[in-house]
């Protein structure tokens, strides 16, 4: 608690980028991610050209690269992964600086590296320049179902308050001298976890019946219906169409 | 672990896709029945419960810890038919804003961290508990052993897709041995800390771990000094559902993905097929008394295009089953009703 109102992953702004509508952002990045995946590994120069796009994203909207970088952290797993993956792969060889890899692993870790970190900076994008209620409202728009939304609304609506719940219980335990640091505390653990699921499926109630006694019936009504512009669709499939271009070229040259 | 963008290729990417939506589809009925109007607000807080527990780490030795994956828990506490739909509402928020996974490699992510733990460790569980002596202890047990198995078997589907999708040829047999040993591993973990928390839960509200509901003991009444059982509530009949909407679903997907993915799919023999001629154990192997027919091989015969005439055999496959299929049950279902009214006038005498 005590967090402002918008989400940490979110940067106030009025750049043109923040200004479309969620929906028009959540078609761009999908399309523009779908193009990204299906364009040939072999094609290196159009990887940059995704890159050069998304930078000019982030430029409009002035996201600054640092923040941009140090969200793309999150890959490093998936990094590990994709080096091991020239010692393990078969087919021929090539000596790299003394060391015998694998052609295809080689091709195969490239596709991953680029093709995801792709990915991530544009998903690192659209999480930038949305607002966390804007972003639920274009997955309705985009006619995912309304019971789904409004799961991941109350999910995310109440992901701080249950992480919150979780972080002041650690302090209790912390300052009753416990420390867990080894598989013999997984008791106490588990035993945390198990009054955690009781809390939340306890709030849940609460918060269901609070609903009712204020009208829910099942669905929830929409305030604020956002409708999107034609220039502004426009604008917004720039971006994948510009990638399509390159993802063309990339196919027949 | 999430599985980004360009790991799986685009055709296995969809059709993983269009099975986790049919699966959230399913689960979304499931939800409703298990919850009723109250799905939303408890579906959310089970879902926010299950992205902090995932937060939540267990320190294993010397600096290094693991933490929940949720499935076999979410399935165990609040049912199969929720719990896919949080773990799916978890992964797909993680992918939308976190940034974690691929957005095309959504429907990947959600068939195998969402929809196969939560059915695998579901179905052992209720079997489990089936064999097992009704009390409480055997609702750990069964826990412990449906999360070990759950995770396994997760690692087993997504190199199941990685072999029909995958974008680099890493040997399948490195692959499956080095995912199913190490999250073996995982799962033991994951085994150990499931089976703590639903014994947790079960402590202090049992009515509350929907894999124990069948446990309670029946209401008993002491009058004048005996217990008695008493009069059970009376149960409201539920309304009757149509299951053809499920069927045609089911069908849809059967053929979309025997027809398509199998067009996409590796025209190389499998990995079964390919250790037995590497091994040279298939020499011994006979014929198969139907090789001659339209459908041997899983092809079309007459039809020159490997991949077309491996799509058609996988639509013809799958309208023969249900043929059959649906032929079996619908005799039955005609030697059951016309049982039932000779029964009814025996009744009657």
């Amino acid at each position: 608690m005590g967090a402002g109102h918008t989400h940490r992953l979110y940067r106030h702004g009025h750049s043109p980028v923040h200004a479309l509508p969620p929906h028009c952002k959540l078609a761009a990045v999908l399309a523009f991610v779908i193009v990204v995946v299906s364009t040939p590994r072999e094609a290196m120069w159009a990887f940059a050209g995704y890159a050069l796009l998304l930078a000019g994203v982030a430029y409009a909207a002035r996201v600054p690269a640092a923040f941009l970088l140090k969200r793309l952290l999150i890959e490093v797993p998936f990094v590990a992964f994709a080096v091991l993956l020239p010692f393990v792969a078969q087919g021929e060889r090539v000596e790299v600086l003394g060391l015998s890899l694998s052609a295809s692993g080689l091709w195969g870790a490239w596709n991953v590296l680029a093709k995801g970190t792709l990915g991530v900076a544009a998903s690192v994008l659209l999480a930038a320049t949305t607002e966390l209620r804007a972003l639920l409202l274009g997955l309705q728009r985009l006619k995912l179902p309304p019971l789904l939304v409004q799961i991941a609304s109350f999910m995310i609506r109440y992901g701080d308050v249950i992480t919150d719940e979780m972080r002041r219980m650690r302090i209790a335990r912390e300052s009753r001298g416990f420390e867990a640091r080894g598989i013999r505390h997984w008791g106490v653990l588990a035993k945390s976890a198990g009054a955690l699921f009781i809390r939340s499926y306890e709030r849940g109630e609460r918060v269901h019946l609070a609903m009712v006694s204020r009208g829910y019936a099942g669905s929830m009504p929409v305030i604020d219906e956002v409708t999107a512009s034609r220039t502004q669709w426009s604008y917004a499939l720039t971006l994948p169409l510009a990638a399509f271009t390159i993802c063309l070229l990339g196919w027949f040259l | 672990m999430h599985v980004p963008d360009g790991f799986i290729d685009a055709p296995v990417s969809a059709a993983a896709g269009v099975l986790a939506a049919g699966a959230v589809a399913v689960s979304l009925k499931g939800a409703r029945r298990e919850l009723d109007e109250r799905t939303a607000p408890l579906a959310g807080l089970v879902a926010a419960f299950v992205f902090a527990v995932q937060m939540l780490n267990f320190p294993v030795a010397a600096g290094t810890s693991g933490h929940l994956l949720g499935g076999a828990l979410a399935a165990i506490l609040v049912g199969p038919y929720t719990g896919v739909l949080c773990i799916s509402v978890v992964l797909l928020m993680q992918g939308v804003l976190f940034a974690d996974g691929g957005l095309t490699a959504l429907g990947v992510n959600i068939t195998t961290m969402g929809v196969v733990t939560v059915v695998v460790s579901y179905l052992a569980f209720r079997g489990l508990l089936k064999v097992l002596p009704r009390r409480r202890r055997s609702v750990t047990v069964a826990a412990f052993v449906a999360a070990l198995l759950s995770v396994p078997a997760a690692a087993a589907v997504f190199t199941g897709l990685y072999a029909l999708g995958g974008t680099t040829d890493v040997p399948l047999g490195t692959v499956l041995t080095a995912m199913v040993g190490v999250h073996v591993l995982i799962g033991i973990g994951e085994a150990a800390i499931t089976a703590a928390t639903v014994g947790s839960v079960i402590a202090v509200r049992p009515d509350l771990v929907h894999g124990a509901r069948g446990l309670t003991a029946p209401l008993k009444l002491r009058v004048g000094g005996e217990l008695v059982d008493a009069a059970p509530a009376p149960v409201a009949a539920a309304p009757a559902r149509s299951p053809r909407k499920v069927w045609l679903t089911g069908l849809a997907a059967s053929l979309v993905l025997a027809g398509f993915v199998s067009f996409y799919a590796s025209a190389d023999p499998d990995g079964l097929e390919k250790v037995a001629a590497d091994q040279g154990i298939d020499k011994k192997v006979e014929e198969h008394a139907a090789k001659d027919s339209p459908l041997a091989d899983y092809g079309v015969q007459d039809i020159a295009d490997a991949r077309l005439s491996g799509g058609l055999a996988g639509v013809i496959g799958v309208g023969a089953t249900v043929v059959v299929g649906s032929g079996v049950f619908w005799a039955l279902r005609r030697r059951r009703t016309a049982a039932a009214p000779v029964a009814r006038t025996e009744d009657a005498a």
